[in-house]
């Protein structure tokens, strides 16, 4: 365009061009489109290590209480991070893995400990000490015959959301 | 063509053919070497750059860059650890298999069963750690003479993402092992990519944008640390990252040429004196012009405007200096690994965490912050650090001190002030935190908003940004500025690193000892 500034007498017409040629606007639009097209071939290329099917087992699982669990001591549901709580008004059901960075917190004579930064919960979960930022959630529990229950991982519930015994 | 055929030209080419395989062996060795023995000025400048390997390197370098106190030979260090992890990475691979049910046992054939296996990880696990300490004390290098300015402040920016892509590496080498050690230590490195949600959680927002949980499953492509979670580590750390390593590396040594060579200060010349007579020729012959690729070059370039009298051909010079940090580091981790055996624990147990449960020894500065807060000691403040790091040299625009160790304004006096205000705010916090707790201590019921952004870590940060404004203010200077940050930030880095390695024990409680742990 500047080059063309000088041209004696210059005006609007088809002799001086518009500011953006017509060749190179086709180039900027096959650059564009290159661009565009490489952009988002990695979008796309990025689904695929975002899994849509977890490899994780079944997050559901039926629990057999003992007859013998006294009220307010935690129940470790084998091969899962869950413990079960049976006190005067039910049953519910404690996430054991720490809300800080995933440990998996251990009973202790108040509640619960984290052995990887010293985080401390109490029976419900709320937290007494050290730097999770959240209680311990709460886990969907139902009763699914006698001292039988139903824990649904997946499905966080209310903290007091006690299931009848 | 029949009547050409005659007798005596049939001895000739078999004698000729005779000749030829006489003559092949040096013939062999002369088309091998394109330029003979490098005996001339002429012949070599034409090894450096007629050879595929050495053309990185200029012809003739200054006799600045060749001393040992310009650089301590760090940058070479740092790659000559790299070529040792990428060998010695390649032969574990003969056995490795990296799958849940095996990856335990292979390390263990490896190192109790395969001749050299032990001694092979061993060196592997020592050099990835001399890596990681040759490239920080190289960034420091770098910062401390002021190198980063322009027209250099690119390849500062390049050399932060060898930092990372370096702590990549060896971040996914960890779990290889799949040992108890390894998995823990990843479990709480996913999390940590996981920490935004802290925030997130807090805003109540993580229900519609949740970039710490896309974070993990990206990383571990499951919700836990398993199959899929090791296949993908095996995947970044034998391919992805050596590659972006390899990458990024090319780019950083072509731009050292590109940017004029290695920094010196403006008086180089004239500090320098006269060469040593007993040292190898500078010339041979007669230089009777002046380099002209140097036209080509874009700003100071070594050698226009005056003749190449300060420099040294390359070869020797050079390559033997770069030969001998080689085998000084060659040396540094057989020896190591002679002397230490690279740690492996018991068969990961997802049901039972280390106490303490410890990541790699680089990171255990991230994971004492991490103890007050998982956004902000493995998010939030390591993102400020990096960026602010990145932006150093477009803040610091001024020209003082290049080259020098400890060049600018305040100098080495600013440099120890800044340490003692840096150990002194990150031991004097460290040290209220331990003895008195922090704010959940006090009011149990405080919201979590207010503890992510104010804790021990943060309150560090602060506290050396405002002493860095200190500075500027100060010293009227940018550069007095950056020279207070970094130097707090390198003391606040190996001041946490010591108190998560050595004084860290069961839950994370402080111990004076490790001999003090209560007994498991």
């Amino acid at each position: 365009m500047t080059d063309r500034d000088d041209v004696v007498g210059s005006s609007e017409s088809r002799l001086s061009p518009h500011p953006v040629a017509r060749r190179d606007f086709l180039g900027l639009g096959a650059l564009g489109s290159a661009a565009a097209a490489f952009l988002f071939a990695t979008i796309g290329m990025l689904r695929l290590p975002k899994a849509a099917v977890l490899p994780s087992p079944s997050r559901r699982f039926k629990v057999v209480l003992p007859e013998s669990l006294p009220f307010e001591e935690p129940y470790l549901a084998p091969g899962r991070h869950v413990a079960l709580i049976r006190d005067a008004e039910g049953v519910f059901a404690v996430s054991n893995v720490c809300t800080h960075l995933g440990c998996i917190v251990k009973p202790s004579a108040t509640g619960f400990y984290c052995p990887c930064h010293g985080s401390r919960f109490d029976r419900t979960g709320q937290v007494l000490a050290g730097p999770a930022p959240r209680p311990l959630p709460w886990l969907a529990v139902r009763k699914a015959g006698e001292n039988t229950y139903v824990v649904d991982e997946e499905k966080e519930v209310p903290a007091g959301t006690k299931e009848v015994a | 063509m029949s009547g050409r055929s005659e007798a005596p030209a049939a001895v000739s080419a078999v004698r000729r053919l005779g000749r030829n395989v006489l003559a092949t062996p040096g013939r062999l060795w002369a088309s091998f070497s394109r330029a003979g023995r490098p005996a001339t000025d002429r012949s070599r400048s034409k090894f450096v750059f007629g050879n595929v390997f050495l053309h990185l390197h200029p012809a003739r370098v200054h006799r600045w860059s060749l001393r040992w106190t310009t650089t301590w030979g760090l940058g070479i260090a740092a790659l000559s650890a790299f070529l040792i992890t990428l060998i010695t990475g390649v032969l574990l691979m003969f056995y490795y298999k990296p799958y849940p049910s095996a990856a335990y046992n292979t390390i263990k054939d490896i190192h109790f069963v395969v001749p050299t296996g032990r001694f092979i990880r061993n060196i592997h696990r020592w050099a990835a750690n001399v890596m990681v300490v040759t490239v920080l004390l190289h960034m420091a290098r770098t910062f401390f003479t002021a190198a980063y300015r322009k027209p250099r402040e690119f390849n500062w920016v390049v050399g932060m993402g060898l930092l990372a892509l370096t702590l990549g590496l060896s971040f996914t080498g960890y779990l290889l092992p799949w040992d108890q050690l390894a998995y823990w230590a990843i479990t709480i490195g996913a999390n940590i990519a996981q920490s935004p949600r802290e925030l997130t959680d807090a805003l109540g927002i993580t229900a519609y944008f949740d970039p710490g949980g896309f974070q993990k499953l990206i990383l571990l492509g499951s919700t836990d640390v398993g199959e899929e979670a090791l296949i993908r580590f095996y995947l970044f750390h034998v391919m992805l990252l050596p590659l972006g390593l390899v990458a990024l590396l090319a780019v950083h040594f072509w731009r050292i040429r590109k940017d004029g060579g290695l920094v010196r200060p403006a008086g180089a010349d004239e500090r320098l004196g006269s060469v040593d007579p007993e040292t190898y020729p500078v010339f041979t012959e007669a230089p009777d012009k002046t380099y002209h690729l140097a036209a080509v070059v874009k700003g100071r370039t070594p050698w226009v405007g005056r003749g190449p009298e300060n420099t040294l051909p390359a070869m020797p010079h050079l390559f033997y200096a770069e030969l001998a940090v080689l085998m000084l580091v060659v040396f540094l981790c057989v020896g190591l690994a002679l002397l230490v055996d690279a740690p492996l624990k018991e068969l990961a147990n997802p049901d039972l965490p280390e106490n303490p449960a410890k990541a790699p020894w680089y990171f255990l500065g991230l994971q004492e912050l991490v103890s007050h807060s998982a956004f902000m000691g493995g998010i939030g403040i390591p993102a400020v650090v990096l960026v602010g790091l990145g932006l150093i040299p477009y803040l610091d625009r001024e020209t003082h001190g290049t080259g020098e160790w400890f060049g600018g304004p305040g100098g080495l006096r600013l440099v120890a002030l800044s340490a003692a205000v840096g150990l002194g705010s990150v031991l004097g916090i460290e040290a209220f935190a331990i003895r008195f707790g922090w704010l959940r201590t006090w009011w149990p019921d405080i919201p979590q908003l207010v503890i992510t952004f104010v804790n021990p870590g943060t309150f560090l940060t602060v506290v050396y940004g405002v002493f860095s404004v200190w500075a500027v203010r100060r010293y009227d200077s940018t550069r007095a500025g950056a020279l207070a940050l970094f130097t707090c930030f390198l003391c606040g880095f190996i001041v946490l690193t010591i108190i998560g390695a050595h004084f860290r024990g069961p839950n994370w409680e402080f111990y004076w000892s490790p001999s003090h742990w209560p007994g498991h």
